[in-house]
């Protein structure tokens, strides 16, 4: 009887973690909205600064530019080389740039991007922030009437946010010029035509749908990591549970809210 | 409540997943007196101090400052009453992303309106009463232990406090730093007037700067009074404590615990 109970039991217990881990990073964001805000608006000591939101951004961003540049150039080149025998079959080998634009600035922009951010920004968010709870830091902030979510969540939510943006950017180009340059070599599609088919299969709705997938992208990261970091507990063990659940539990999100994106998308006709 | 009491303590009660840390503590802490709280590991003392500086909740009774109970208290009232008091961490726990300067000067910029150039000048004073000026621009990790603990304590002292709270301050110094920090206590006391809370377990500590004791044993509270009072005890658990004796109701409280029914167990 107790064994055929176990299973519900572990249904349960899982259940009640994704609970507690959806309303705490809600609750999160909703205090980061908050104090947001405050933020903005707060005289000179309290109010968030440029030089800060520019070291958060150099931090989770700028590093991760050259990586997130040759995974989408590489993606890009290996979507070419994948279509090329099938669009050979039916004799539309200058579809390619169609495919690859759409699938780049839709899709795989903003999705890769978004998970070498993980790596970059999310993991290390965590295991900063979860070092800060072990060395009493943060406890040290809460008696001195520093917000912890003040002072370390909303800047970096915001960093990782407009960073998550500009990088998809910067991705997005480098996956057509990967899908470029295969053309070009392989598949003898010349520089104008690929150029010319990709503007004209492209549509603002399709760059803007990319960056909105990116900007929530940036934000979960970024409030998952600080959720996961802030919540360590049990020393250097803890943190580097956080800092891999982090990582794990955002790729699975990213692609969950991917989905969700993308029916929403497609149900809208955007 | 009597004017010369700083915060009073009333039955509190905190439990960690169903275990009873702290059991109905009742204290007064009087204002410009030194008071410490001594306890050995797991007595509760470090959860005590938590719940005085408002970073930690009581299940039942009251924490009240000026009349007020703490967990009463709103946003700007928590602050207010935060803004009063500084706390040395056990670990010193510096920002260490920022230099020392910056981490003195932090509690500064973010509750006071003053200009940076004061500011400034603030920072070298408190500084220079740890006896830090010329490490100013120094990083955390480059600081030794007792280093640390005086530039936490800077940063403690930063907004003038009227209040102040250490854990554990001479946790892991040696003889001769841990001396000039219980020094730099009594100083902070004696010539600023400061209400002073120390949570610790060293008895030459607690003879050099403490008014007057509380001791807990497993979150209870066992005795209360002076250094002589608790020296003099006939309490044959102080009179262990006090003295550091290997015999006596805390270590056969060890012995007592089904060692060898564990082992015939297994």
């Amino acid at each position: 009887m107790r064994a055929a109970r176990l299973p519900f039991l572990a249904i349960g217990q899982a259940a009640i973690e994704f609970l507690q881990l959806v309303g705490g990073v809600g609750f999160l964001l909703f205090d980061a909205m908050r104090q947001l805000r405050r933020t903005l608006i707060a005289r000179r000591g309290r109010r968030l600064s440029w030089s800060n939101l520019w070291a958060q951004m150099n931090r989770v961003g700028i590093k991760s530019i050259p990586i997130v540049s040759l995974v989408l150039f590489c993606i890009g080149a290996i979507l070419a080389l994948q279509m090329a025998p099938i669009l050979e079959t039916f004799g539309m080998i200058s579809s390619v740039a169609d495919i690859i634009s759409v699938a780049i600035f839709r899709e795989l922009g903003p999705l890769v991007s978004a998970i070498v951010l993980t790596g970059f920004a999310g993991a290390s968010i965590a295991a900063e922030l979860g070092t800060m709870v072990v060395s009493e830091e943060v406890e040290a902030l809460e008696a001195q009437a520093i917000s912890p979510i003040r002072f370390l969540v909303v800047p970096r939510v915001l960093a990782t946010t407009i960073m998550m943006i500009c990088i998809t950017v910067v991705g997005d180009l480098m996956g057509i010029f990967g899908g470029l340059t295969v053309s070009q070599i392989f598949l003898g599609v010349g520089y104008k035509q690929y150029q010319t088919r990709t503007f004209d299969i492209l549509q603002l709705r399709d760059f803007m749908t990319g960056l909105i997938k990116a900007g929530v992208f940036g934000v979960l990261i970024s409030a998952l990591a600080c959720y996961l970091g802030l919540s360590v507990r049990g020393g250097a063990q803890g943190v580097g549970l956080a800092t891999t659940r982090t990582v794990v539990l955002t790729i699975v999100a990213l692609i969950a809210v991917d989905l969700l994106f993308t029916a929403v998308f497609y149900g809208l006709g955007l | 409540m009597p004017d010369n009491i700083a915060i009073k303590v009333l039955d509190v009660t905190k439990r960690f997943n169903g275990r009873v840390v702290l059991d109905a503590i009742r204290l007064d802490v009087i204002r410009g007196q030194t008071l410490v709280i001594l306890g050995g590991s797991g007595s509760g003392k470090s959860t005590l101090l938590r719940l005085m500086i408002g970073n930690e909740q009581a299940d039942s009774g009251r924490i009240m400052i000026g009349g007020k109970d703490l967990r009463a208290m709103n946003e700007a009232e928590l602050t207010r009453y935060r803004n009063n008091i500084g706390v040395l961490f056990q670990s010193g726990a510096l920002f260490n992303s920022m230099t020392i300067a910056d981490n003195v000067a932090l509690p500064l910029r973010q509750h006071t309106d003053l200009p940076e150039h004061t500011i400034a000048i603030m920072v070298k004073i408190k500084l220079e009463l740890m006896g830090l000026r010329e490490h100013a621009d120094k990083m955390p990790a480059e600081l030794s232990g007792g280093m640390k603990k005086r530039a936490g304590l800077a940063r403690a002292i930063a907004l003038d406090p009227k209040i102040l709270f250490y854990d554990e301050p001479s946790a892991g110094l040696d003889p001769v730093t841990s001396a000039q920090i219980d020094q730099l206590i009594i100083d902070l006391n004696r010539k600023l007037g400061v209400t002073s809370v120390v949570v610790t377990h060293e008895m030459d500590s607690a003879f050099r700067i403490g008014d007057r004791m509380v001791l807990l044993d497993r979150g209870k509270f066992i005795v209360s009074g002076t250094a002589q009072e608790l020296r003099e005890s006939t309490d044959p658990l102080v009179h262990q404590f006090v003295y550091g004796l290997t015999e006596g109701p805390l270590t056969d409280r060890r012995r007592d615990d089904g060692y060898e029914h564990d082992l015939l167990d297994s």
